[in-house]
C-alpha cells in the first residue's frame, strides 16, 4: 500500500467537467488503482491533502478558499498539474472580471428575476469573493499545463502514465487537437 | 457552545460545507447546509449572442453539461420563434438527454454513494469510496464503470463530444445519428437494461434489509415538483409543471412553462449563495419543495417503458395513499430512472428518424426565451430576454440543486436532531450528515472549501511577489 503512488486532486472555480474526463478514463481506472493511491479527491472522504506525489488541479481562483486550498496543495504535492482552460487562464469564471464584482453580485441577488425579499449573502461562513477571478499559475508554481475544456481522458490518461513511470509527459501530434 | 464545520462535503458534485452548533448540552441549535458558489453567470451573459447560450452556459457544470445544453437550445429554439423541431432533432436531444441520466445516475450510485451503502456510513474513511468498492466488489464496480461510459458514448455520439458537447443548436440539431453510431450503441444496449435492472434489485435488497434505518433517516415531508407528460407520465425532457404536496394532492398540474414565474419564486438567506425556491402561492416558508428522482417517480401516473413501470409500482406501494417521502429511497428512484433510460434508449435506436437529414427549423426573433427540462437531479429552468439584435440582456437559472436547497437543508437538521443529539461528534455521526445531503446528488459544482477559520483578509501576491488582488470582510457575524 505505501510504495503506491499518491495523487490528490481538487476542484477551485471549475464545474467538475475536467474531473469529469479524469473519469473518461473508464475501465482504465481499475488498473489505475493498483498503481495509485487517492488522497484528497471528491471522490474519498479524505478532507486534507497531504503529503502527495502528484496533485491535480481543476478551476481558477475565485475566493479566499481558493487560495488556500491552492497553496495547500503546492505545498503538499511534489508535482502540480493544472488542466482545464479555468485553471490556465481563468475560463468561462473570469469572464465575470469584465464587470465589477458588485455589479455582478447585485444582479443575482437584487436585480434578479423571480426574487422575494432580495439581499446579499453576507454570513461569515462564505468565503471571500475575490475581485478578480485568477488562473491558478498567478498564485503558485505549476508544474504542468494541460489545456482544453476539459482535457480529454486520453490526455489525462497519457499524462499521468508517463508521469507514473517517471516520464517526462509528451504528446503526440495527432493527439494534440482538440478545444 | 461548540461550532462544528464538515468541509469540504465529499462524495457530492461540487463544494459545500455544513456547519452544526452545538450548545452546553450538547444540543444541536443549528444545522446548514452552505454553498460558496458564486460565478455571476446572471451579469457576465449580458450582452452575449443568444446562440451562444447552449455552449457557454454548459459550463456551470461537467457533471450534467447536456442538461444545461439542452434547457438553454430549448429557450433559444423559443427566442428564435420555432415551436416544433423536426423529427430527427427532437429526437436526437432526446438520445442525448437519455445517455446523460443514465450516465450521470450511474456515477452517482456506483462511483459515489454505494460506498456508504455496501459499507456503511461508519466505515473506514480511508476505504469508504469507489476504490474500496473496486477492492470488495470488483464485478459491480466494472458494471458500474461500463454503465457510465455507455450513457459518455451515447452523448459522444449525439453531441459531438463527451463533455461540452456543440450538438444541439437553437432551432435543432447539428447531426444526426450515423447507420455506423447506431450499430455501435445497439451492440451493448440489452447488457445495459440488463445491468440497469439488476442495479435496482441490489438497491431494494439493501433498503429491505435495513428498513426501518431507511424509512427513517433524513425522511422529511415535503412537495414534490416536476414535469409530466399530458397523460401524466414521467417526462425528462419536455412536459408541463405538477406540484403535489406531502398528503398527495395536486397542487398545480399542466402547467406551461412560460408560467414559471407565476409559479415558483426565490427566497435569499443571508448564509448561502444558493437561493430558496418555492412555490409562490404556498410562501417561502411553507412553499419548498424536491425535486429529482423521488420527486419525479412519486409525482408521476406512470412510466411508458415497462420494466421501469413494473419497479414504479412496486417503490410507490410503499407508501399507498401518498407520495413515499424517505429521503434515502432517493437511490432507488434514481436506480429506476436509470433502468428506464437504458429502455428508453433500447426502444429509440432503431428509429429511422435518427438518420434524418432534416435537421433545423427557423422563425422569428422573440423577446424571451424559457426552457425547462428535468435534469438528473431535477428540474432546471432557463430563462433569457433579448434585444432586436440577438444580445441577451437579462438571465435567470434555477438549476436543479438549488430547487433542492431547502429540503437538503430540513434532511440534515433531521438528522443532527434524531442521530446527534447529546452525541461526542464523531466522524462517523457526522457522515450520517453528509450521506443525507449525499441521498440529494447535489451538484454544487464550483468554489471550494478549507477547514479553519476564516481569513479577515486576503491578499493576493504573485508567483513574483506582486500584490494582484485583495480583499477585506467587513461585516463577520459571530456565532
Ligand atoms: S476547463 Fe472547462 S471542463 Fe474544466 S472546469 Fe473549466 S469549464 Fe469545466
Amino acid at each position: 500500500m505505501t510504495d503506491k503512488i499518491r495523487i490528490a486532486t481538487t476542484s477551485l472555480a471549475g464545474c467538475f467537467g475536467c474531473h469529469m474526463s479524469i473519469l473518461d478514463i473508464d475501465e482504465r481506472i481499475i488498473d489505475l488503482v493498483e498503481l495509485v493511491e487517492f488522497n484528497r479527491s471528491p471522490i474519498t472522504d479524505i478532507k486534507d491533502v497531504t503529503d502527495c506525489d502528484v496533485g491535480i488541479i481543476e478551476g481558477a481562483v475565485a475566493n479566499s478558499e481558493n487560495v488556500e486550498v491552492l497553496r495547500d496543495f503546492r505545498k503538499q504535492c511534489k508535482t502540480l498539474v493544472a488542466i482545464g482552460a479555468c485553471a490556465l487562464n481563468g475560463g468561462i469564471p473570469a469572464m465575470r472580471n469584465q464587470f465589477s464584482l458588485e455589479e455582478c453580485i447585485e444582479e443575482s441577488y437584487i436585480n434578479g428575476i423571480g426574487l422575494d425579499q432580495p439581499r446579499i449573502p453576507d454570513d461569515a461562513e462564505l468565503p471571500m469573493l475575490l475581485n478578480q477571478v485568477h488562473p491558478v499559475h498567478e498564485v503558485v508554481k505549476v508544474d504542468y499545463f494541460l489545456p482544453g475544456c476539459p482535457p480529454p481522458a486520453d490526455m489525462i490518461w497519457q499524462l499521468l502514465t508517463d508521469l507514473l513511470q517517471g516520464r517526462e509527459p509528451s504528446f503526440k501530434q495527432e493527439q494534440i487537437n482538440y478545444d | 457552545m461548540t461550532k462544528i464545520t464538515i468541509d469540504p462535503v465529499t462524495r457530492v458534485e461540487g463544494h459545500g460545507k455544513i456547519t452544526l452548533i452545538q450548545d452546553d448540552d450538547r444540543k444541536i441549535t443549528q444545522a446548514r447546509l452552505h454553498i460558496a458558489e458564486f460565478r455571476g453567470f446572471e451579469k457576465f451573459i449580458q450582452g452575449r449572442p443568444y446562440w451562444e447560450v447552449p455552449v457557454l452556459v454548459q459550463r456551470l457544470c461537467g457533471i450534467c453539461p447536456v442538461s444545461h445544453h439542452l434547457a438553454a437550445a430549448k429557450a433559444s429554439d423559443m427566442l428564435i420563434g420555432v415551436e416544433q423541431l423536426t423529427p430527427t432533432a427532437e429526437k436526437m436531444r432526446r438520445l442525448m438527454h437519455f445517455g446523460q441520466l443514465l450516465q450521470s445516475h450511474a456515477l452517482h450510485f456506483f462511483h459515489l454513494s454505494s460506498p456508504d451503502l455496501l459499507f456503511g456510513y461508519d466505515d473506514e474513511p480511508r476505504h469508504r469510496n469507489i476504490v474500496g468498492v473496486i477492492q470488495d466488489y470488483p464485478e459491480l464496480a466494472k458494471q458500474g464503470v461500463l454503465m457510465r461510459k455507455y450513457g459518455q458514448r451515447v452523448i459522444e455520439k449525439t453531441a459531438g463530444k463527451r463533455i461540452h458537447g456543440t450538438g444541439a443548436i437553437p432551432g435543432g440539431i447539428n447531426k444526426n445519428l450515423s447507420p455506423a453510431e447506431r450499430d455501435e450503441l445497439s451492440q451493448d444496449i440489452e447488457q445495459m437494461v440488463e445491468w440497469g435492472q439488476s442495479a435496482v434489485e441490489l438497491c431494494k435488497k439493501i433498503f429491505y434489509e435495513q428498513r426501518e434505518f431507511f424509512e427513517q433517516f433524513a425522511t422529511i415531508d415535503s412537495n414534490l415538483l416536476s414535469l409530466v407528460q399530458p397523460n401524466g407520465a414521467l417526462e425528462l425532457y419536455d412536459g408541463k409543471l405538477r406540484a403535489r404536496a406531502a398528503d398527495n394532492q395536486i397542487i398545480f398540474d399542466q402547467q406551461d412553462n412560460r408560467n414559471y414565474l407565476d409559479l415558483v419564486n426565490e427566497h435569499v438567506e443571508s448564509w448561502s449563495y444558493m437561493k430558496f425556491p418555492f412555490i409562490k402561492d404556498l410562501g417561502w416558508e411553507q412553499g419548498w419543495y424536491r425535486v429529482g428522482p423521488l420527486a419525479r417517480i412519486n409525482n408521476c401516473d406512470a412510466i411508458d417503458t415497462p420494466l421501469a413501470e413494473q419497479q414504479r409500482q412496486e417503490f410507490i406501494a410503499l407508501t399507498p395513499g401518498r407520495p413515499v417521502p424517505y429521503t434515502l429511497a432517493f437511490h432507488w428512484a434514481r436506480l429506476i430512472e436509470l433502468l428506464h433510460c437504458a429502455e428508453a434508449i433500447r426502444e429509440l435506436l432503431p428509429d429511422p428518424d435518427l438518420q434524418g437529414n432534416d435537421l433545423l427549423q427557423s422563425g422569428e426573433l422573440q423577446p424571451v426565451g424559457i426552457g425547462i427540462i428535468e435534469a438528473p437531479r431535477g428540474t432546471l429552468f432557463h430563462h433569457y430576454e433579448i434585444d432586436e439584435q440577438g444580445l441577451i440582456q437579462r438571465a435567470n437559472l434555477i438549476v436543479s440543486t438549488t430547487n433542492n436547497n431547502q429540503a437538503m437543508n430540513e434532511s440534515i437538521r433531521q438528522v443532527a436532531d434524531q442521530y446527534l443529539k447529546g452525541q461526542e461528534l464523531t466522524e462517523p455521526l457526522l457522515n450520517q450528515l453528509e450521506v443525507a445531503v449525499r441521498a440529494y446528488d447535489p451538484c454544487l459544482s464550483c468554489a471550494t472549501h478549507a477547514l479553519g477559520q476564516m481569513p479577515l483578509e486576503v491578499e493576493l501576491i504573485d508567483t513574483h511577489g506582486e500584490l494582484i488582488d485583495s480583499r477585506s470582510k467587513t461585516a463577520m457575524h459571530d456565532c
